[in-house]
């Protein structure tokens, strides 16, 4: 029994720290215990354009792009979890975004401002570009002059890794790249093995330019080799087709060679290139994945319907399964028909995501084979399928801060009228139960506690419709308590004893509170699979409430009751 | 010393049960009367706010010294559009919910003459005016009802096999019923359908299923005592009400304690939303006692209980059951 209570006491102390804890960590990270929503605390407000600078679009074209990129905002930031972002459309053709606690400009552009564009194009030969590979070198060389060139790659060549900004500066001076990656931080690269690079680039170099092979000097001959061919030395041969390999710390000097308006008018007409999304280790090296493509893609993202990303349980593959508009379907069945053996590029915002090689025609359903890797890759793939589907790029017109939709004041004021009506709640349980209703109203503290700590841990957000949810939850836990107590009355008045009664109590309260308790979370479960946005923040509140009140008051007030107890004999009466 | 309450009561809620299809009767045809006039009169069956109809957005520079609050006044308190504090601390945005025939132009000059009108803003400033859309389209609308309709289904077929198939059906008629009622009150009244007040419809939900549960069980407990099941059914079921009524009242009591001190101290803004809440739990509490278990006795009194229906299924099934034996 003493040892049974120890535990006890010792679980519930362990499930307030861990609570606490996360409160505390909330508390450090963002000077708030719980994070609040928009119509709570105010945040980002994000006026969306359809970006079209040429005028292509019409306005109807506009108005489609806006209707169906709202529905995807939505989705993408609904993905993150219980942040209940407004999303509205003005006009013809703008987009409202408001996100909650939101006011960091560039988190905000990550989030909704991706200029996400989905697109699929099919994968060309390498040898496609080999012959346009010297009038790239010449079209860099001419547009950046050879003399910087010869000093970028003297800096290479010292064993000093010139980090993406140098580079930058070094050859834009300090005007920034119009697209600066931001998930490659250039500092966390691995520092590059200079020597061993230079040796095999100089291998290769032995078999095109026997004129270099008389300087000695290595950073001399990087910085030649560099004003010589400043593109197509940074290229690796990669062992499939259609792809070259880029080591990872030269990514970023490819891409801004790549990106400069000289080099794309002197690529041929019909062909573009592409660098995956992600650096792939191979051989203890990291490289990037250029990719060589066609120009045109045959499909974009408005054409996409869904993708969800499952386990082919014969063959233990990682699978994301696609589906395509009908007209989206005509097209890829021909494409495909015609590419069996080729590779197709899926593109999001202009990098590969993916690269999949075409097994067989494919109408509007197919699937793309991810090979024996985690499932994480698979649920990547669909989300960025699903989320990316944007069918027009989009661009922010205006960002500002904005305040709480209900006001301070009526803020203040809820909050007032909530404690004082918490505060009768404590008194009617301590007025009709006495000294049970203290335990009562410490379970519910602990209750409270709980509850709090939940929402921190799962990094949610509290909105109106989230504090509707804590509401109905409170109560639900009260209600608990008041079935117990008055579960414990009857007993009593039937002329069991103390101990008894109690015990007895609990049992028979047990069936009701469990039952009320597993049907209401299975409608809160049911309401954030398939609710969005406001009714999302209710079930998460409410489904993390229910499960604090069934371990309070199952628990926590058991436990009360067992220490309240412990002193006590058979003849004693309970204070109910 | 105790505090009791209804203790012991012997109230024959059933016997009432006809009058109480009356009142559920006449309030429901009311508050879908009001649905279809307001069809007519405001061109839908409820009030629908700016989150669902879209409207006109407004932005306005107060002077100085000039609070929320007086906007909020200015603009009808209670009554007032959903104001935002954007950008600066004096600029406001006001969303007018979408009328019938009226331009977006007409609404703004409505709004700026009642600015003008009030003592309290001697000056301000319209920055911008702009039509907007929905906050909650068809879609998610769509899609709530999608996500109530299938938790019906989930509560029906748990309540199936925690209790009985006709406790199922008999809670899934009384959250209907607290739903249709409290749609109709709203259309009624014609309170603004908003953000806050889907979330009260939604936690009515919750809490009628609640205090359904804890009848039902009491129901399930005594029929499963001794002598349970050839009591009458009706004197049973009255009794189990009885039992749990002292928890009933304590529980509906504090929560609208905690309701009305909302109500009257939380201000205009999260009114609506108390009154909703105040309303499902009056309705809940009432239709546990009233629909929820008068709809399992006629249940019963209809198709029978579950032991005779196995009865019949036995019956039935009996002659097949020698060719199901394995070999």
């Amino acid at each position: 029994m003493f040892s049974s209570l120890r535990v006890r006491i010792i679980l519930i102390l362990a499930v307030l720290g861990f609570s606490g804890w996360y409160l505390y960590s909330n508390y450090q990270q963002s000077g708030s215990v719980v994070k609040l929503g928009l119509d709570l605390q105010g945040g980002m407000h994000l006026v969306l354009e359809v970006d079209d600078p040429d005028g292509f679009m019409s306005l109807e074209d506009r108005a489609d792009a806006i209707q169906q990129s709202e529905r995807v905002i939505r989705n993408r930031i609904d993905e993150l979890g219980v942040e209940e972002p407004i999303v509205q459309r003005v006009g013809q053709d703008r987009l409202i975004v408001e996100l909650a606690g939101i006011d960091d400009p560039e988190r905000a552009r990550e989030l909704v401002g991706q200029t996400a564009m989905l697109e699929w194009r099919l994968v060309r030969s390498t040898s496609a570009v080999e012959g346009a590979l010297g009038r790239i070198d010449r079209a860099v060389v001419a547009t950046l002059g050879a003399d910087s060139l010869r000093a970028l790659g003297r800096a290479v060549g010292a064993e000093t890794d010139p980090g993406a900004d140098d580079v930058e500066d070094l050859l834009f001076g300090t005007e920034q790249p119009p697209t600066a990656d931001p998930d490659v931080d250039p500092d966390t690269l691995p520092e590059p093995e200079e020597p061993e690079l230079t040796e095999e680039e100089l291998q290769e170099l032995e078999e095109a330019e026997q004129a270099l092979e008389e300087l000695e000097d290595e950073a001399q001959l990087a910085a030649e080799e560099m004003a010589l061919r400043p593109f197509s030395s940074l290229l690796l041969t990669s062992q499939g087709d259609g792809e070259f390999w880029v080591m990872n710390e030269d990514f970023q000097l490819a891409r801004s060679f790549l990106e400069l308006p000289e080099v794309q008018a002197v690529l041929p007409r019909d062909i573009s290139m592409a660098f995956h999304w992600e650096p792939q280790a191979l051989g203890g090296q990291i490289y990037r994945t250029l990719y060589v493509l066609e120009r045109q893609p045959f499909i974009t993202g408005e054409m996409l319907e869904d993708a969800s990303a499952t386990r082919d349980q014969q063959f233990n593959q990682a699978i994301v399964q696609f589906e395509l508009s009908r007209a989206g379907g005509r097209i890829f069945g021909d494409v495909t028909g015609r590419h069996i053996g080729d590779r197709i590029a899926i593109l999001l915002d202009g990098e590969v995501v993916s690269a999949p090689v075409v097994r067989s025609r494919i109408g509007q359903r197919g699937q793309i084979e991810l090979g024996q890797q985690d499932m994480q890759e698979a649920r990547d793939l669909a989300l960025v399928l699903r989320a990316g589907a944007l069918p027009a790029p989009l661009r922010i017109m205006e960002e500002r801060t904005v305040g709480p939709s209900l006001g301070q004041d009526s803020i203040d004021q809820g909050m007032l009228a909530g404690i004082i009506g918490l505060l009768f709640v404590v008194l009617i349980m301590i007025v009709y139960y006495r000294f049970t209703g203290v335990l009562a109203v410490l379970a519910l503290s602990v209750y409270v506690v709980l509850v709090l700590g939940g929402l921190a841990g799962l990094n949610a957000t509290l909105t109106l419709p989230g504090i509707a949810g804590l509401i109905l939850s409170i109560g639900m836990a009260v209600d608990a308590n008041v079935l117990i107590f008055e579960r414990i009355r009857e007993e009593l008045a039937e002329g069991r004893a103390v101990r008894t009664a109690v015990d007895e109590g609990f049992g028979h309260a047990l069936s009701a509170i469990v039952d009320a308790n597993i049907t209401t979370l299975i409608t809160a479960l049911i309401l954030f699979q398939f609710g969005t946005g406001p009714v999302r923040g209710f079930a998460v509140t409410l489904s993390i409430g229910i499960m604090a009140s069934f371990f309070t008051a199952l628990y926590v007030t058991r436990t009360l009751y067992l220490v309240y107890l412990r002193g006590k004999t058979a003849t004693d009466t309970l204070s109910i | 010393m105790q505090f009791w309450i209804f203790r012991n009561a012997k109230f024959p809620f059933l016997n009432w049960r006809r009058k109480a299809y009356w009142v559920s009767g006449v309030v429901l045809s009311l508050g879908i009367l009001a649905m279809v006039v307001n069809v007519f009169a405001i061109g839908n069956w409820q009030s629908y706010g700016v989150d669902f109809t879209g409207g006109t957005r407004i932005v306005v520079e107060l002077p100085e010294g000039v609070v929320e609050g007086d906007l909020r006044e200015a603009l009808g308190g209670v009554e007032a559009p959903p104001i935002t504090r954007f950008g600066g601390e004096r600029e406001f945005t006001i969303r007018a919910p979408l009328e019938e025939g009226v331009e977006s132009e007409e609404t703004a000059e409505r709004i700026q003459a009642q600015i003008l009108a009030s003592p309290a803003i001697p000056d301000f400033e319209m920055l911008q005016i702009e039509f907007v859309g929905p906050t909650i389209g068809e879609e998610l609308q769509q899609q709530a009802l999608l996500a109530i309709l299938l938790s019906f289904l989930a509560t029906l077929i748990y309540l199936a096999m925690r209790f009985e198939f006709r406790f199922g059906v008999a809670s899934v008629i009384a959250t209907v019923h607290d739903i249709v009622l409290t749609l109709g009150f709203l259309a009624l009244f014609r309170i603004e359908i908003s953000l806050p007040t889907v979330a009260a419809v939604l936690t009515i939900i919750g809490y009628s299923l609640n205090d359904t549960i804890v009848v039902f069980d009491r129901i399930r407990e005594n029929l499963n005592k001794k002598g349970g099941r050839r009591e009458d059914p009706l004197k049973l079921i009255n009794r189990s009400i009885n039992e749990v009524l002292p928890r009933t009242v304590l529980t509906s009591g504090t929560t609208l304690a905690v309701l009305f001190s909302l109500l009257i101290l939380g201000g205009a803004v999260i009114r609506d939303f108390t009154i909703v809440l105040i309303l499902g739990v009056v309705i809940g509490t009432y239709s546990s006692i009233f629909v929820a278990s008068p709809a399992l006795l006629e249940i019963q009194e209809r198709w029978g209980t579950k032991e005779e229906a196995e009865k019949r299924k036995r019956k039935k099934a009996r002659p097949k059951k020698e060719e199901a034996i394995p070999v």
